[in-house]
């Protein structure tokens, strides 16, 4: 186990990698999954058959292919995803500013692959708000978007946040899969490195990958039970 | 009372939901100030062909027009028509995350964009109108069923409606609650309001309305002053509905 207190520099790097690669994946999932949604329940039938389209799309692949299509094809479309070079944001997550792109490429999959599942958590909590709130909103006048902004959105939630909870921590362990994209030093590459190239014994490596792993989502998952707590609104 | 061209207009309105024919080519047009109260038996689609008029259902064919237009397509237009058509609801269907005040000026701030203290000012009058000022900064689920539905009430008034719609509004009520929403109600008819009522509350078709409609299987059946109605119904359907509901 000497191990993990030797290499503890190599962890608590990882660990910092990870939190905030987490953190914007989450962010961007969060954003393009509420637009998603919207999409989805909205009264204009492109706009539903895009989001439609959208969600049967990255849901049905797996992320590893989503993770190939933007560290490859991103590239020979000549992109280098540089609008996430956001100023100000690249001086606090400075892995978005880097001249290799894959950080920014990992981020674009998985905060795409994931916004398909925040889409659908967020449709659910608004199926869950019976229909005669909308109704009411519509009939003071209300228009579809003020409807979903003042009425309908703020009590989603309450039905949102427990399938939402299971979406970020299952993508929090998704996140695993971006050091296989060219994303060096986050928790997995450095599982990787300490066993392959470090030659330290795989059993104690991973047990404290996986520390640092749990620390991310088990006080998500408690944190996220006293938002459901909190949102209880009585009807 | 009615006077000059009408404010709600139907013309040969059909709806269907899937194989039912929920309206059934029903016409009918109520005045400025009118009081119109729709009885029948449940599936009679008296709900229906009151939340046709502000569109919340759409129709099969036929024509509704409101204050001289004819409802628009969904959109702008629409929700602009709505926000002169108050609805109150069987169900209250209060925004059950805001308080009663934030329920009231809602609509004023965001449809009106009313200044808040403004809104804020009006629809404490308005709480007080229906009795229920105290209760202002309390949510919809603090309340009893009558004092949810008279916030609704207060809702729909906030808008300044041209007419009031009202979709079997106390059929949710504990019979105890019932006599104050319908005060409320009498006092709007009183006070020149239009208002089309759909209700089982005979007492208040009685003594609050202009003229009953009577419809039955989609069809508007019958429609007369309320005496004359429940004296000497014309119709065997409406002579059969009465006698069930009238003898107990």
């Amino acid at each position: 186990m000497d191990v993990l207190v030797n290499n503890f520099d190599v962890f608590r790097n990882g660990f910092f990698v990870t939190l905030q690669f987490c953190i914007l994946a989450a962010t961007g999932a969060l954003i393009i999954g509420v637009l998603v949604a919207v999409m989805r329940i909205s009264p204009v039938p492109p706009l539903r058959w895009l989001g439609s389209t959208y969600v049967t799309v990255l849901r049905n692949c797996p992320l590893t292919i989503v993770m190939f299509f933007a560290a490859f094809a991103l590239p020979a479309l000549g992109s280098n995803a540089d609008f996430l070079r956001i100023p100000g944001l690249d001086q606090i997550f400075k892995r978005l500013g880097t001249d290799l792109p894959y950080f920014r490429f990992a981020l674009i999959a998985l905060s795409v692959y994931t916004a398909a599942f925040v889409a659908e958590a967020i449709r659910s909590g608004v199926n869950g708000v019976p229909s005669g709130q909308a109704e009411a909103a519509r009939a003071i006048g209300l228009t579809f978007t003020q409807n979903l902004r003042y009425v309908v959105l703020p009590q989603a939630w309450k039905g949102a946040v427990v399938p939402l909870g299971s979406v970020l921590i299952a993508m929090i362990k998704n996140s695993a899969l971006a050091g296989f994209f060219g994303v060096a030093g986050d928790l997995s590459a450095s599982a990787q490195s300490l066993t392959s190239a470090g030659g330290f014994p795989i059993i104690p490596v991973f047990i404290g990958i996986s520390l640092g792993y749990l620390i991310l989502t088990v006080p998500l998952g408690l944190l996220l039970d006293r938002v459901e707590r909190r949102q209880a609104v009585a009807r | 009372m009615a006077t000059g061209e009408p404010l709600i207009v139907l013309d040969s309105v059909n709806k269907w939901f899937g194989p039912l024919h929920v309206l059934d080519d029903v016409s009918l047009s109520v005045g400025r100030g009118e009081v119109v109260v729709v009885i029948g038996p449940s599936g009679s689609g008296k709900s229906t062909l009151c939340r046709t008029i502000n569109r919340l259902e759409p129709i099969n064919s036929g024509t509704i027009t409101f204050d001289g237009r004819a409802l628009p397509a969904e959109g702008k237009a629409l929700a602009k028509l709505r926000s002169e058509v108050g609805m109150v609801f069987q169900s209250f269907n209060l925004f059950a995350h805001k308080t009663i005040l934030e329920n009231v000026t809602l609509g004023p701030i965001k449809v009106r964009k009313e200044k808040p203290a403004a809104a804020r000012e009006r629809g404490l009058a308005l709480l007080d109108r229906v009795g229920i000022a105290n209760q202002a900064d309390k949510y919809p689920a603090q309340l009893s069923g009558g004092q949810q539905q008279r916030a609704a009430i207060a809702r729909a008034l906030a808008m300044q409606p041209k007419a009031m719609l009202f979709d079997e509004p106390t059929s949710a009520l504990d019979p105890e609650m019932v006599g104050e929403v319908l005060d409320v109600m009498t006092s709007l008819a009183r006070d020149g309001m239009t208002m089309v009522v759909v209700t089982h509350e005979m007492g208040f078709a009685r003594h609050a309305a202009n003229r009953v409609i009577f419809m039955a299987d989609g069809k508007l059946v019958e429609e007369a002053e309320p005496n004359e109605f429940f004296a000497n119904p014309r119709s065997e359907r409406a002579k059969d509905f009465l006698s069930k509901i009238l003898t107990h």
